[in-house]
C-alpha cells in the first residue's frame, strides 16, 4: 500500500496521542484506532538520545531523511513507548541554524573554513601549547552523550598518546556521586538490579526524583504495575511537589540536605524494630564509618581523601542513637510518623521495595554519603539483587553509564580500572599499544578542578564535545571568563550554536547520533548500537573520526589504525577486551547489532539482570550473595552523619535555589529549542515560588523577579502554582533556556569524594523588578 | 499544512457529545477511549488560517473540557 508523506505524519500523530494516552492511563484502549501501514518508509532501530533510560525507537526514512519515530516494540525498557522528547527526537535533526561546516576564530570573527585546514589547527594548537606549556596543559571535556567509541578514542589518545589525566566528562555533574557511592559500598560501579524490578515490586521510594518529568517512560511502567496490582504504593521523598507527588500514593517533603538524617532515622527504626534480616547482614554485610567534617570544595585545589576504618553493629546502632525519627523531625521536617511509614515499608518482609534517585541524591554536597544511606537502607532488610527488590540510581544522560563509567572518561579512570593502579595502566598500555610510562599514575582535574584551571591559565587548551558548559557550569561567571581570556585555545564540537560555540576558536561541526554508527549505555547496564541511518549534512563527522583525525595528525597513526568503513567495530572489538571476565562481559558487536539492547554482564549468551546474587549472576560464588566488589566480598554499610549544605538561606538571601530538568527540554534546551512543538510547550524558563511567599511578597504569576546569589543574578518571570510547587522558602528554576542562565546564580560546591557539585542548594534572594 | 493531535476530555458526562461535535467539525479527525473519558483528536489542515479558524471553533464546544497536544507539525 503506498501511503503519501503526510497521511504518514497524520500517523504518527494518532500514534503520539494514543501513546500519551497510554502513559496517563495505563490500559486504556482505543478499539477503532487503527495503525496505518507504513509502506515505503524502512524502519530502523536505534536507542533515544535524550535521558539514561534508553528507550528504543524505530525511525522512519523516506530517501535520506528521517520522518517518524515510533517506540521499539523489541526493546525490553520501553515497550514500544516513548516520551514527547523521544516522539519528537528526529526533528533536532533539522534546525535551521545546523552547524554543517567548520568555523574558525579570525581576527575576532568566526570564518568559514574547510575541515582539513581545521582539524589541522587542532591538532598544532594541541601540539603547540604541549610543547610550550607541558602537557597537562590541554584538555578534553567530553559527555554522558558521547557515543561509547568517542570516549574510547578520547581516553586513547589523551591517557595513552598525549599521557595526561586532563580528561573529563559532564557526567562528572549528573552522577559522579552514585559512582563513588556504588565503589563505596559494593567496590564496583553501576546498579545491581534492572529495570525488571519496576515489574516486580511492591513498593516504589524516589529520593528527590521527579521520575514523572525526567524518566516518564520509567514512570509509566511503575503506574502500570500499580493499576495490575492494587498493594503497589509509590511514595516521592522529595523537596518539592512535583508532578511525581501528584501521581503518588504518598509525598513527603523535606528540608533540603537533611535526606541524611532522615536515612539514619529510617535505618534506626528499622533496628529498632528488629526487622533486620539478621541472617542477611551476618553473612553479607561488614560496617565501616569514614571521615567527618569533609568540607565543600568551594576553593581551588581543594584536596580530599576519605579514610575507612571497620567498626562492628554495636557502634552503628550507638552513632544511630543521634537519628530518632522525633530528634530528625525538628531537623528535616518530615514528621516523625512519616519516617516511620517509610521505615515500616523499608522493614516490611512480605513488601518488595525499590528505591530509585537521580539528580536530587548526586548533585548533593554530600552526594557519596547519601547514595550509601540509601543502600544501608536495603542491606539492613537484605532487600538487594533480587528482583523487585534493590536500590537503583538511575542517569541523566544516554550513556553516562555506557560511555563516561564503563570506558572511564573522568581524570581518574581507565577502561578498566584506575590510573593508580599499576595492573590498571599496564592493561591498558598493552591494549593501547603505547608504553606503560605513557600513563600517567597521578590523576588531574575533575571538572570543577579543571574550569578553575583553565581560568588560572594551568590549562590553556581545551577541546569540549557535545556538551554545553558555558551554560551548565555551577558558579558561571567565573569559569565563562576564564575561557574567554585571550591566550586560551577553546575547540566545540557542535551541533547547533550554544553560549560555549561562541567561546569556541574553532567550531568543529558534529554528527547527531543517528547520522554516524555508535553504542550508548543505559542506567540499566544495557548497551545498544544504533547503525549510520541517514547520511551526515555538509561537512559533519562523528566526534569519534575528529579524535582519530587529530590524533593521526598529531602522529598517532599506529594507535588509530581504523578505516572509516568500520572503525566502530574495530573499536568496539578493541575496547570490550578492557572487560573480558563474567563480571563485566559485554556483548559481541554483532549481537548488538541484531538486538535492541543486551544487558552485561552477558555470560554465554545471557545477561546478567541481577548482580552479586548466584542465582542470576555467573560471576557470584557460592549459592546466595557474593558482594565480590569488596575484599571481604560483603556489601559494606557506611556510618555517615547530617551534615549541612555548603550555603544556606539567612537573613540576607533567604531562599533555598533549587535548580533542574523540565520534561519537554533537554539539558541546556540546545536541541530540543530547536523543536518548534517543544519549544512552544515551554518556551523559556520561569522561577517557581511557594504561593504564600509570592503572596507575602507580593509576586504573581508571570510578573518579573530577580533572583540573585552572592555570585551572580537572573531575572525572568514568576510561576505559581505551575507544574511544580517549592515549600515556602524556597525556589527552583530550570536551566534548560541559555537566555537565563540560572547558574552564574548556584554555587561550585561539591560532594568532596565525588567532586560532583550540588545544583539543588544554595541561598538566594528575590526582589519584583 | 499543520497537523496536530490532540487529547481531548469531555466535560463530565459528555463523552458521546463531545465525540459527535468533533466528528462534525471540518479537518477533524476522532477516536474515542473505549474504556477511559478520553478521545483522541488529529486535525489536519490545509493552511494557518484555517487552522486558526478551527482553533476558534474547538474553543466554542460546550462538550469540550480540555485539549492537550500531543503532537505538532508543520511545514514552516
Amino acid at each position: 500500500m503506498d501511503i503519501t508523506r503526510r497521511q504518514f505524519i497524520k500517523s504518527a500523530a494518532a500514534q503520539s496521542a494514543v501513546a500519551s494516552a497510554a502513559v496517563l492511563f495505563p490500559g486504556i484502549s482505543f478499539g477503532a484506532w487503527k495503525n496505518v501501514d507504513s509502506g515505503g518508509i524502512e524502519w530502523k532501530k536505534t536507542p533515544c538520545r535524550f535521558c539514561g533510560t534508553g528507550c528504543g525507537l524505530l525511525v522512519g526514512v523516506s530517501g535520506d531523511r528521517a520522518v517518524a519515530v515510533k517506540g521499539d516494540p523489541n526493546c525490553s525498557v520501553n515497550m514500544g513507548l516513548c516520551c514527547v522528547k523521544g516522539y519528537h527526537s528526529i526533528q533536532i535533526l533539522y534546525g535551521k541554524d545546523r552547524i554543517t561546516k567548520a568555523l574558525v576564530r579570525k581576527n575576532g570573527k568566526m570564518v568559514e573554513t574547510p575541515l582539513k585546514e581545521a582539524l589541522d589547527l587542532v591538532a598544532s594548537k594541541m601540539q603547540e601549547t604541549i610543547k610550550s606549556r607541558g602537557k597537562d596543559a590541554v584538555a578534553m571535556y567530553g559527555s554522558g552523550q558521547w557515543s561509547i567509541a568517542d570516549g574510547y578514542v578520547s581516553s586513547k589518545l589523551f591517557k595513552g598518546c598525549i599521557g595526561t589525566n586532563n580528561l573529563e566528562a559532564n557526567a562528572r555533574l549528573c552522577m559522579a556521586s552514585a559512582v563513588t557511592g556504588f565503589m563505596t559500598s559494593f567496590g564496583l560501579d553501576e546498579p545491581m538490579g534492572s529495570y525488571d524490578d519496576i515489574d516486580q515490586a511492591d513498593v516504589f521510594i524516589t529520593w528527590g526524583n521527579n521520575m514523572a518529568e525526567m524518566h516518564p517512560v520509567l514512570f509509566s511502567r511503575m503506574l502500570a504495575n500499580r493499576k495490575a496490582k492494587n498493594h503497589v504504593k509509590i511514595v516521592d521523598f522529595a523537596t518539592r511537589t512535583t508532578r511525581s507527588s501528584q501521581a503518588s500514593d504518598r509525598s513527603i517533603l523535606f528540608k533540603p540536605q537533611t535526606d541524611l538524617a532522615v536515612a539514619n532515622a529510617i535505618c534506626y527504626e528499622i533496628i529498632r524494630n528488629d526487622w533486620v534480616n539478621w541472617d542477611f547482614v551476618k553473612k553479607h554485610v561488614s560496617f565501616h564509618k569514614g571521615k567527618t567534617n569533609i568540607g565543600y570544595g568551594t576553593q581551588d585545589h581543594f584536596k580530599f581523601k576519605d579514610k575507612a576504618e571497620t567498626v562492628d553493629f554495636e557502634a552503628y546502632k550507638a552513632f544511630l542513637e543521634d537519628y530518632t525519627p522525633e530528634k530528625v523531625e525538628k531537623l528535616s521536617g518530615v514528621p516523625a510518623k512519616d519516617i516511620k511509614y517509610l521505615a515500616a515499608l523499608y522493614g516490611d518482609p512480605d513488601k518488595k521495595v525499590v528505591s530509585y534517585w537521580c539528580m536530587g541524591m548526586n548533585q548533593h554536597t554530600r552526594g557519596t554519603w547519601i547514595n550509601n544511606l540509601v543502600y544501608n537502607c536495603h542491606l539492613l532488610v537484605g532487600k538487594i539483587s533480587q528482583p523487585g527488590n534493590g536500590p537503583f540510581s538511575l542517569t541523566g544522560q544516554p550513556s553516562a553509564c555506557g560511555t563516561v563509567r564503563e570506558v572511564g572518561t573522568l581524570t581518574h579512570k581507565l577502561p578498566h580500572g584506575v590510573v593508580m593502579k599499576e595492573g590498571a595502566r599496564k592493561m591498558a598500555a598493552k591494549i593501547w599499544d603505547v608504553p606503560v610510562e605513557n600513563i600517567d599514575p597521578k590523576p588531574t582535574y575533575h571538572t570543577v578542578e579543571m574550569f578553575r584551571a583553565l581560568d588560572r591559565g594551568d590549562i590553556r587548551f581545551m577541546w569540549i564535545q557535545v556538551t554545553n558548559p558555558m551554560v551548565t557550569m555551577p558558579n558561571l561567571n567565573r569559569y565563562r571568563d576564564g575561557a574567554k581570556k585571550d591566550d586560551r585555545f577553546i575547540v566545540v564540537s557542535e551541533v547547533y550554536p550554544t553560549p560555549t560555540s561562541d567561546v569556541a576558536d574553532v567550531i568543529l561541526p558534529a554528527a547527531l547520533w543517528i547520522e554516524r554508527e555508535g553504542f550508548f549505555g543505559n542506567s540499566e547496564r544495557r548497551t545498544q548500537h544504533n547503525e549510520q541511518i541517514i547520511p551526515m549534512p555538509g561537512d559533519c563527522m562523528s566526534n569519534t573520526w575528529q579524535v582519530i583525525e587529530v590524533a593521526r595528525r598529531m602522529g598517532f597513526e599506529k594507535q588509530f589504525p581504523w578505516s572509516e568503513e568500520t572503525y566502530i567495530e574495530d573499536i568496539w572489538n578493541e575496547y570490550t577486551r578492557f572487560h573480558d571476565n563474567p563480571k563485566h562481559r559485554m556483548a559481541p558487536y554483532n549481537d548488538l547489532k541484531a538486538k535492541s539492547g543486551i544487558v552485561w554482564p552477558y555470560v554465554n549468551g545471557l545477561e546478567t539482570k541481577w548482580r552479586y546474587n548466584a542465582k542470576y549472576d555467573p560471576a557470584a560464588e557460592g549459592d546466595s550473595f557474593d558482594f565480590y566488589g569488596k575484599p571481604d566480598r560483603r556489601a559494606w554499610i557506611w556510618l555517615r552523619p547530617y551534615e549541612p549544605a555548603a550555603e544556606s538561606p539567612d537573613s540576607e538571601y533567604p531562599f533555598w535555589l533549587n535548580t533542574g530538568r523540565v520534561l519537554e527540554h533537554w539539558h541546556t534546551g540546545s536541541m530540543t529549542r530547536r523543536v518548534p512543538i517543544l519549544h512552544r510547550a515551554v518556551p523559556e524558563a520561569y522561577v517557581e515560588i511557594n504561593p504564600d511567599d509570592a503572596d507575602r511578597m507580593g509576586i504573581t504569576n508571570g510578573i518579573k523577579v530577580k533572583i540573585s546569589s552572592r555570585r551572580g543574578a537572573v531575572t525572568m518571570k514568576a510561576s505559581i502554582n505551575g507544574r511544580g510547587r517549592p515549600p515556602r522558602g524556597m525556589v527552583f528554576v530550570p536551566f534548560f533556556d541559555e537566555s537565563y542562565l540560572i547558574n552564574e546564580a548556584t554555587l561550585d560546591a561539591f560532594c568532596p569524594i565525588s567532586k560532583q557539585p550540588d545544583y539543588k542548594k544554595c541561598a538566594v534572594k528575590l526582589e519584583i523588578v | 499544512m499543520p497537523i496536530f493531535s490532540y487529547l481531548a476530555y469531555p466535560v463530565q458526562g459528555s463523552k458521546a457529545q463531545l465525540h459527535s461535535d468533533l466528528a462534525a467539525l471540518d479537518f477533524c479527525e476522532v477516536t474515542p477511549a473505549q474504556n477511559e473519558d478520553m478521545l483522541v483528536l488529529v486535525t489536519d489542515t490545509p493552511d494557518e488560517e484555517t487552522e486558526k479558524k478551527l482553533q476558534e471553533k474547538l474553543k466554542t464546544l460546550k462538550s469540550l473540557e480540555s485539549l492537550g497536544m500531543t503532537f505538532g507539525h508543520t511545514d514552516e
